[in-house]
């Protein structure tokens, strides 16, 4: 191997404060979550406890934000699996062509840059002007969806781009139907990238505020409690609630990542187990 | 026949949440950017007044000049910093373990929450923050920093956290695919780091920049929300001009001012798209 240029310790240098960039402020409100029960926003430390994180279950204290992350949580579980489920069905049709998928591509692609607001806004005034009442479950579900999507799509043409056919082919050959060949060959190749989906569906959708802000309804998800606290709360408390969820998403993301890594050490072990249920 | 009808039912689901959450949204949008309204209600009509009002008024432009403005300061540090960290990643990290895990640790904060991401910057750079501490037992100046937050610099800072991860993504899966031999062959030409670097990685690059260039630019140019925050609503975009008439009940104005937004930022994605073909890169 060659030894290292200059550039590559300089590079090092730029990326670990790229890293830092990108983690310090979170850290450091982990920190802030720790003051004692007379801190304030900033350094110092006034103590330290975990006062700010048992006000989090006062009930006065901050909003309804248990049943907000109830109804985050919920919702998050909703667009993971029609994601997944839409994706999949989606990438499947796009591996061939058929009458106006050009402009269901495009559409998709507009869905993935239109701002947000513009999703929000338009369909709480179609839910208005039906009459219906909008809901974190029904109009708010649709507009996550139009995000969480065009995701999923993407990385089903990744996948399906990167995709041997010649598998399909010999599974045909040996006399497997169609079904028998999605079920048997194609999903458990592609089963590691759908947990990438899931991954995408949940997290987009657990953070999502600007498509959910006209959305939701009475009852608020978890982002927008937090972005109502921001104007009212002035102590560690909001801290508090940002660890909370960060860690909470830090667990999720583990999970799904531990997932396709166990995924693959099995496959290494076993090889695939594609085509031994006939 | 049956072939191109397994298609449509396979492609169904995709359509229709796009049909009924996509297309009717906007279609209603340019429906009501025509409408009317009085301080409580809207009502049906077909008027010019919302556009009229629109682009006659001077604050308007400002504020389209500021959101145009803060995409391009935006663009230009995001690529500048996810160009160098997806080079770096690419062609620094010789171990794929590493490369994966590095990765990983750019990616995983877009999975958390913006809200949040953008809260924490507050014990950063506020008047007693972190960074005015620094800098004043560092002796580099004498009074706290006023404009740190609550500005423009807070709000580009925003953004730049924020999204550099969307050049970032693109960039390193388009490097990783570039044929490692032609960079060999230049060496062996005897082009230097720099030659190699401009004549070969970065115009085979160019395609994962196009496609980061859409996410960034886009994502800033719909923003309200990191505006509104991070500017203590002090600064203005279209976005926030939206959410401004939304918060006042003014639907008819909110979905003109939509109408326009859309209609620049389709025009800047339809060049942008000239450049590249999405479903070849990924």
């Amino acid at each position: 191997m060659e030894p290292r240029s200059k550039s590559f310790y300089v590079l090092s240098v730029f990326f670990a404060l790229f890293v830092l960039f990108l983690y310090g402020p979170t850290v450091t409100i982990g920190i802030l979550s720790f003051q004692g029960p007379q801190g304030g926003l900033t350094f110092p430390m006034n103590g330290v406890s975990t006062y700010w994180f048992q006000d989090l279950f006062r009930e006065q204290a901050v909003g309804d934000i248990w049943g907000a992350f109830r109804r985050s949580f919920g919702l998050g579980l909703m667009v993971m699996v029609t994601t997944v489920v839409v994706s999949v069905m989606s990438g499947l049709a796009f591996r061939k062509r058929f009458a106006g998928s050009g402009v269901l591509f495009y559409l998709a692609i507009t869905s993935l840059v239109i701002p947000s607001i513009l999703i929000s806004l338009g369909v709480g005034l179609i839910f208005n002007q039906l009459g219906l009442r909008v809901h974190w479950a029904t109009s708010g579900f649709g507009a996550q969806l139009t995000w969480t999507l065009p995701f999923g799509l993407l990385i089903m043409f990744a996948v399906f781009n990167r995709f041997d056919k010649s598998f399909e082919e010999a599974a045909r050959d040996q006399g497997a139907t169609a079904w028998q060949t999605l079920a048997h060959v194609v999903l458990p190749i592609i089963a590691p990238s759908l947990i990438g989906v899931a991954l995408f569906g949940f997290t987009l959708s657990y953070d999502e505020f600007a498509r959910t802000l006209l959305t939701a309804g009475s009852y608020n998800t978890l982002p927008l409690e937090i972005f109502g606290m921001t104007t009212n709360v002035t102590t560690p408390v909001i801290y508090a609630l940002g660890t909370l969820t960060t860690v909470f998403s830090f667990l999720v993301i583990g999970v799904f990542l531990l997932t396709v890594w166990i995924m693959g050490k099995r496959r290494q072990r076993f090889g695939s187990d594609a085509g031994k249920g006939v | 026949m049956t072939r191109s009808v397994i298609g449509w039912v396979q492609a169904a689901p995709l359509a229709l949440v796009l049909a009924g959450f996509l297309v009717a949204p906007i279609v209603m949008i340019v429906i009501v950017s025509f409408w009317g309204a009085t301080e409580f209600s809207i009502y049906p009509a077909f008027q010019f007044d919302n556009y009229a009002f629109l682009f006659g008024s001077e604050v308007v432009w400002r504020v389209i000049g500021a959101t145009f403005k803060y995409a391009a300061i935006t663009w230009a540090l995001t690529l500048v910093i996810g160009f160098t960290v997806a080079y770096y990643l690419a062609f620094h990290i010789r171990s794929q373990t590493v490369q994966i895990a590095l990765f990983l640790v750019c990616t995983i904060p877009f999975w958390t929450s913006n809200i949040i991401r953008m809260i924490s910057w507050i014990p950063f750079l506020g008047r007693n923050g972190i960074a005015n501490s620094a800098l004043i037992d560092w002796g580099v100046i004498d009074a706290p920093l006023e404009w740190l937050l609550y500005s423009d610099f807070s709000v580009i800072l925003a953004f730049v956290h924020l999204y550099t991860l969307f050049m970032v993504v693109p960039i390193f899966n388009t490097m990783m695919r570039i044929d490692r031999s032609l960079i060999e062959a230049a060496r062996d030409g005897g082009a230097s780091g720099l030659q190699i670097l401009r004549h070969v990685i970065i115009p085979l690059t160019k395609p994962g920049i196009m496609i980061g260039t859409i996410f960034v630019v886009t994502l800033v140019m719909g923003d309200f929300v990191t505006v509104r925050f991070m500017s203590g609503s002090q600064r203005a975009n279209v976005g926030r001009l939206i959410s401004n008439d939304i918060g006042l009940l003014q639907y008819p104005s909110a979905a003109a001012t939509a109408v326009v937004l859309l209609a620049t930022v389709l025009i800047v994605i339809g060049i942008l798209l000239r450049f590249v073909n999405i479903r070849k890169e990924l």
